[in-house]
């Protein structure tokens, strides 16, 4: 649905006036022209206790290299699905269709062998939780190196400097000294600058950070989202953020997808979908937010019931049934992409800001 | 048995016994040692906590890891000893009650916790979890148990047919429901809440807070709230402690606290909070 490539200034290749070079081997030469990331039709089932589901459906969106996206949605609407199947992730059974090209690169089609060749060297991964992405038995500096001993083939010496220097990089306290302590010694927010460290060591194109600061306290997920804008600004990086908070958005990206019911509803440059918020569930979630200096007392909007259950979706628009604004068309068949704006995008037959 | 001041006719204590009094809370908790014979050493978890909370108000604990607010909920449920000071509800000294008083002080004061996943446990019927509480109303017959469950369910919108199913079968929202439907029962003056929407969606955070709001006026509760999220409880509280490591920093209502902050731990609790105004 992002279809802007155009609109982001094309940032310096990946990498470049850094140590790090992008990785990946011979089989990666990337398209010059080609956009950072392509998603296309992007469509995946998984097998269930009830048979088949289909959890993402018809997903599209395009980054520009150093272009930062965040895909907002709530449980369940398969935002996290999109990064795992990004990744080559998605558990066993999951049946794919539609393209993901990385660097003008289809990646549906690699196999396991090639994929781990990806990770970590082209996309680098920051998840939610610290603490279980980090190997409580090994030390930090130990973590750091392995996949530049993997993807860059150095020498363990020049493995630890390496180490040493990202870890400098993102801001670790102390860090000469915290390459020989393990995860439990360090805080909540310590730990995410390591997985941050690990994610860079390689000089991805893509960072792909899923509820990275959800985990950490208010003060901390200030310090590591500013902390992953600079990382991002200063490589050249693509960002994109998984996050089911719209403040944490509205800090760190620029492009914002929203999904429901595994769909992307809505999509455009931040600023433009917040100030529109053309799509009624993307309005929803907005009024629905408590924020500070509500009068007291103030009963918050609530989007009328629940998320439906995607092995028994209606016809038509997911949202529909929650919608005051549906009529008989909205459920006859999923509304198909309008653009309200240059890169502007919504799914939906009456969208606000057109009456 | 301590006698309250004075008892109206409906067994509530007069108005000017505050509902909840806690007065120089300390809490220590010894490490392991790290030397043999070296003394453990000590953290201060609570470090002289005093404030008041009247019947029907609402209490917000803002602070971030370690600050404390979750070692006061455990006080204030007396599911732990205080090293020093004292919680009194009702005028009652929690922690000086034997066994058999404090099981009977528990029926005015109930907990909801963060988690509607973990804080149910899935082998028992919504039924069972939700009666739970009246065990210590001994002598309670089983049809007015089962009456009072199904009132429960329904005042925060389930149905009494909910009664048989199993955790499993409902949704984050409905399982905090399920857990609100549980302290509820016993018909308490004080719930204490342990970051009770933070694990929900946003769509169904307003569904359970603005729940949380009805059930206040129509039965006069009172929420000791604990939150890391100040926007929730500017919208829910009267009144706002801020912690820090242990010991209260700022404190009034949040009108004040939230837009003329004094601490500077305050102010960099708010400037941390992103605005919904992208600023990209």
């Amino acid at each position: 649905m992002i279809d802007n490539a155009s609109s982001v200034p094309i940032g310096k290749a990946a990498g470049a006036g850094t140590a790090a070079m992008p990785g990946g081997g011979p089989a990666s030469s990337p398209e010059a022209d080609a956009p950072l990331l392509e998603v296309r039709g992007l469509r995946v089932t998984l097998p269930t206790a009830r048979g088949p589901v289909q959890v993402l459906r018809d997903v599209s969106f395009t980054m520009a290299r150093g272009q930062t996206l965040g895909i907002i949605g709530e449980s369940g609407c398969g935002k996290s699905l999109t990064a795992l199947a990004l990744m080559g992730l998605l558990p066993e059974g999951a049946q794919v269709s539609g393209s993901i090209r990385l660097d003008g690169q289809e990646l549906t089609t690699l196999d396991e062998p090639a994929l781990c060749r990806l990770r970590g060297a082209r996309m680098g991964m920051v998840f939610q939780e610290p603490m279980t992405a980090l190997n409580p038995l090994h030390t930090i500096g130990r973590q750091i190196a392995e996949p530049l001993r993997l993807h860059r083939r150095i020498s363990a010496s020049a493995a630890r400097a390496e180490a040493l220097r990202l870890l400098e990089r993102v801001q670790l306290p102390q860090a000469a000294h915290r390459l020989d302590a393990y995860p439990h010694q360090l805080s909540g927010g310590q730990r995410q600058r390591v997985v941050i460290a690990i994610a860079l060591s390689c000089g991805p194109g893509l960072l792909i950070a899923d509820e990275p600061t959800t985990a950490l306290d208010v003060t901390v997920q200030r310090e590591v989202l500013d902390l992953i804008g600079e990382l991002v600004a200063q490589d050249g990086m693509g960002l994109l953020l998984i996050s089911h908070d719209l403040g944490v958005m509205a800090r760190a990206v620029r492009h914002l997808l929203v999904m429901y019911a595994g769909a992307a509803v809505e999509s455009g440059p931040t600023p433009e979908v917040f100030r529109r918020l053309a799509h009624p569930y993307t309005r929803g979630l907005f009024a629905a937010r408590p924020r500070i200096g509500l009068p007291r007392g103030t009963r918050l909007e609530t989007i009328p019931g629940r998320v439906p259950d995607l092995a028994d979706l209606p016809p038509g628009c997911a949202f529909a049934q929650r919608c005051e604004r549906a009529q008989d068309d909205c459920r006859r068949a999923m509304p198909a992409p309008i653009e309200l704006a240059r890169h502007h995008h919504v799914r939906c037959l009456r969208p606000h800001g057109q009456d | 048995m301590p006698v309250p001041a004075a008892t109206l006719d409906d067994g509530r204590v007069s108005p000017d016994v505050p509902l909840l009094e806690v007065r120089h809370l300390v809490k220590e908790y010894h490490l392991p040692r790290e030397r043999l014979l070296a003394p453990p050493p000590v953290v201060r978890a609570l470090d002289d906590v005093s404030f008041t909370l009247q019947a029907g108000r609402s209490l917000g604990i803002v602070g971030e890891s370690g600050s404390g607010k979750s070692t006061l909920a455990r006080l204030v449920m007396a599911l732990e000893t205080p090293t020093a000071g004292t919680v009194r509800l009702d005028g009652e000294d929690l922690h000086a009650l034997g066994a058999a008083a404090l099981r009977r002080a528990r029926v005015k004061l109930q907990m909801v916790f963060q988690d509607p996943y973990g804080s149910l446990d899935p082998r028992r019927t919504v039924g069972q979890t939700v009666s739970e509480p009246l065990a210590v109303l001994q002598g309670m017959p089983r049809v007015e148990r089962l009456q009072r469950a199904a009132e429960a369910l329904e005042a925060v919108g389930l149905r009494s047919g909910d009664l048989g199913k199993y955790p499993h079968e409902f949704s984050g929202g409905q399982r905090q429901r399920i857990a609100i439907a549980r302290a509820l029962i016993t018909r308490p003056r004080l719930i204490v809440a342990d970051e009770p929407v933070s694990a929900l969606d946003v769509s169904v955070q307003a569904q359970v807070l603005n729940l949380m709001r009805d059930l206040q006026e129509r039965y006069g509760l009172s929420y000791l709230f604990i939150s890391h999220d100040l926007s929730v409880v500017d919208l829910v509280c009267d009144e706002v402690i801020v912690l820090q490591g242990g010991r209260i920093v700022e404190k009034g209502p949040p009108d004040t606290v939230f837009r003329q902050p004094v601490h500077p731990y305050t102010r960099r609790l708010l400037a941390a909070v992103p605005a919904l105004e992208p600023s990209v």
